[in-house]
């Protein structure tokens, strides 16, 4: 009884989230995991592979179809039930917060079903963690450039050297307790206004 | 944001009906209340239902039927919805690919976008495709529990054709309709304006019937209320539906339409261009071949009490669920039903508002050939027309005997 594997159907458009639940069930040694990146098409999947439990990203507009299916077809014979328990409020917070969604096959032991739904929960989290890493190195170096730019217009405008014109940058900073980007963006914005721009063609 | 208002977070979908709540956010009504009302887009219904349910939103922008499916105890989650007003009457619409819909060749006079012809002539539609053993139609509608879909059903059963096994029924959200159709995976659709208005403009749909021509003075979307918000803070609630009220009239006035289809062609709103939207809030439509027809009360925000939540609305719909056997029938459970819809919670917000307010909380539904005065509060209310396109009508003090009347 122990050995009957549940196969595990992950929605998602994100490919690379998609992926990152993918390796993480297999790890965790369910070997029937089958992967939907996109909107269309999902109810025929659903009716041909007949998966035990599905892992859907809550932003998916997907969800209203799912439930929809279940609720109203007959084309999926199980009934299906969302999240794992509807008394699990913790694990219903815990999965809404992270962004994920998981609909069941009615009557699996929740304690089959809830790995899987940690799982996804923790694998989910860690991604917009790194989503949210990537982002913050993004505008760090965006800050960077805009920084250069306008110690450049600094040092054309008022004659002085690169390091007197980012110590001037840095004081204004902190006299008005702004971050040194902020000011590089408003000098570079400014100097754009102010600048004749050539006529475009 | 000021720091002295209450806060409270609304979900919402991209829909012309989401108007009260966005002109309550964005045109000061409800800071003016003392409250500071953040506006969330969401992409299905199933969202804006679960986050309320852990607590995210208070309110939301909700399909009628959702607090009494919740109820029924059909929702994933336990979860305690009321309806204290609802967010306007009509504003959906059914359209068909302009292939099928051209071929049923609808006569298009004054009466346009009537709902029995279309009907009438889709059954035909069914029935050659029954015949010839051809695939039947696909039609799309937003969530199992929404009022497009017991309006298009309603519309098709009254020709007969059978929408559990003439047609299949599939759910999409309502901006993924149009595509939907363009790409020919679903041969129509009923849904909120602007996606039919978006589907004719593109050349991918024919716009057949309104749900304002299937049942006028229909129910369409609510304010969903968490119960348990509701009952921690009611002044804050009383606020909010003073606010919403005082929206729902700025976006009755036609002179505010123009500035309503540019709030709600904002990205974060409904994204579409306000040259889609404008027609749509006045109910201006193109028929087949092109001509444009102005279809009456096609979306009233607030005139004849369209914000009073209606407990034969909340029954009605019930009825339908138990037609289409989404429920089953419970006679004992038709009071807790009603009480979903709280006019009671209304009629206390707007206790010192100058408009005349219901005296009843129930009416029979579809029984108005035309407007006339009713009972009210204060000043005089008027109501109608309304009436079922199959002239049928909805008493719910004889539920029973309408849900037996249907299971035929």
């Amino acid at each position: 009884m122990s050995v009957v594997q549940l196969s595990v159907l992950v929605i998602d458009e994100n490919h690379i989230r998609a992926s990152i639940i993918e390796a993480g069930l297999r790890e965790a040694g369910y070997q029937a995991v089958s992967v939907i990146n996109e909107l269309d098409g999902v109810a025929q999947h659903i009716e041909r592979s007949q998966p035990d439990v599905i892992v859907i990203d809550i932003e998916n507009p997907n969800r209203d179809m799912l439930e929809g299916l279940f609720a109203l077809t007959r084309s999926v014979q199980r009934p299906i039930a969302m999240f794992v328990d509807k008394s699990d409020q913790r694990s219903i917070e815990a999965a809404v917060d992270a962004g994920v969604s998981a609909y069941v096959v009615d009557g699996l032991r929740k304690e089959r079903v809830k790995p899987i739904l940690d799982m996804a929960i923790s694998r989910f989290k860690a991604f917009s963690h790194m989503a949210r890493e990537l982002a913050d190195v993004r505008s760090e170096l965006e800050g960077r450039k805009t920084v250069d730019q306008a110690k450049a217009i600094l040092i054309k405008a008022r004659g002085i050297s690169e390091e007197e014109a980012y110590r001037l940058l840095r004081k204004t900073a902190m006299n008005q307790n702004r971050k040194l980007s902020e000011i590089a963006q408003s000098l570079v914005t400014a100097s754009n206004l102010l600048e004749p721009q050539e006529q475009k063609p | 944001m000021r720091n002295d208002l209450f806060p409270v977070h609304a979900g919402f979908l991209p829909l012309i009906d989401s108007a009260i709540l966005v002109v309550g956010s964005e045109k000061g009504f409800a800071e003016d209340e003392g409250i500071d009302l953040t506006l969330v887009r969401e992409n299905s219904w199933a969202n804006i239902r679960d986050r309320m349910a852990i607590g995210h939103f208070e309110v939301a922008h909700m399909l009628a039927p959702m607090p009494i499916a919740a109820k029924l105890g059909l929702t994933p989650m336990p979860l305690e919805i009321i309806a204290p007003m609802a967010l306007g009457l009509g504003g959906n619409a059914v359209t068909l690919s302009r292939r099928l819909g051209e071929s049923l060749n609808i006569a298009s006079d004054g009466t346009a976008f009537a709902a029995a012809p279309s009907s009438k002539a889709l059954f035909g539609e069914v029935q050659r495709r029954r015949i010839g053993g051809l695939k039947k139609l696909v039609l799309g509608v937003v969530h199992p529990h929404s009022g497009h879909n017991y309006d298009l059903r309603y519309w098709l059963a009254a020709s007969g054709i059978d929408p559990e096994s003439d047609v299949d029924i599939v759910i999409i959200p309502p901006p993924y309709m149009p595509d939907a159709l363009k790409a020919g995976r679903i041969d129509g659709f009923c849904v909120g304006e602007p996606w039919n208005s978006v589907a004719a403009r593109d050349g991918s749909g024919v716009i057949m019937t309104t749900k304002s021509e299937i049942w006028r003075s229909s129910p369409e979307k609510v304010l969903g209320v968490s119960l348990e918000f509701a009952e921690r803070n009611p002044e804050v609630l009383k606020a909010l539906l003073r606010a919403l009220t005082r929206a729902a009239m700025w976006c009755e006035k036609s002179d505010n339409h123009e500035e309503l289809a540019h709030l709600l062609s904002r990205v974060h709103y409904i994204g579409i261009e306000p040259e889609t939207l404008l027609p749509s809030l006045s109910g201006a439509f193109e028929t087949a071949d092109g001509t444009l027809h102005q279809v009456e009360d096609f979306f009233i925000p607030f005139s004849r009490a369209a914000n009073f939540p209606w407990r034969s609305h909340a029954l009605w719909f019930y009825s339908q669920m138990v037609r289409w056997g989404h429920a089953d029938w419970d006679a004992s459970q038709t009071e807790a039903i009603s009480q979903t819809y709280r006019p009671d919670l209304y009629r206390s917000a707007l206790a010192t508002f100058d408009i005349p307010l219901p005296a009843a909380s129930s009416k029979v539904e579809g029984g108005l050939p035309r407007t006339v005065p009713v009972g009210a509060s204060k000043g005089s209310l008027l109501l109608g027309p309304d009436g079922f396109f199959d002239g049928k009508i909805f008493d719910p003090d004889m539920i029973e005997a309408y849900v037996l009347s249907q299971k035929t």
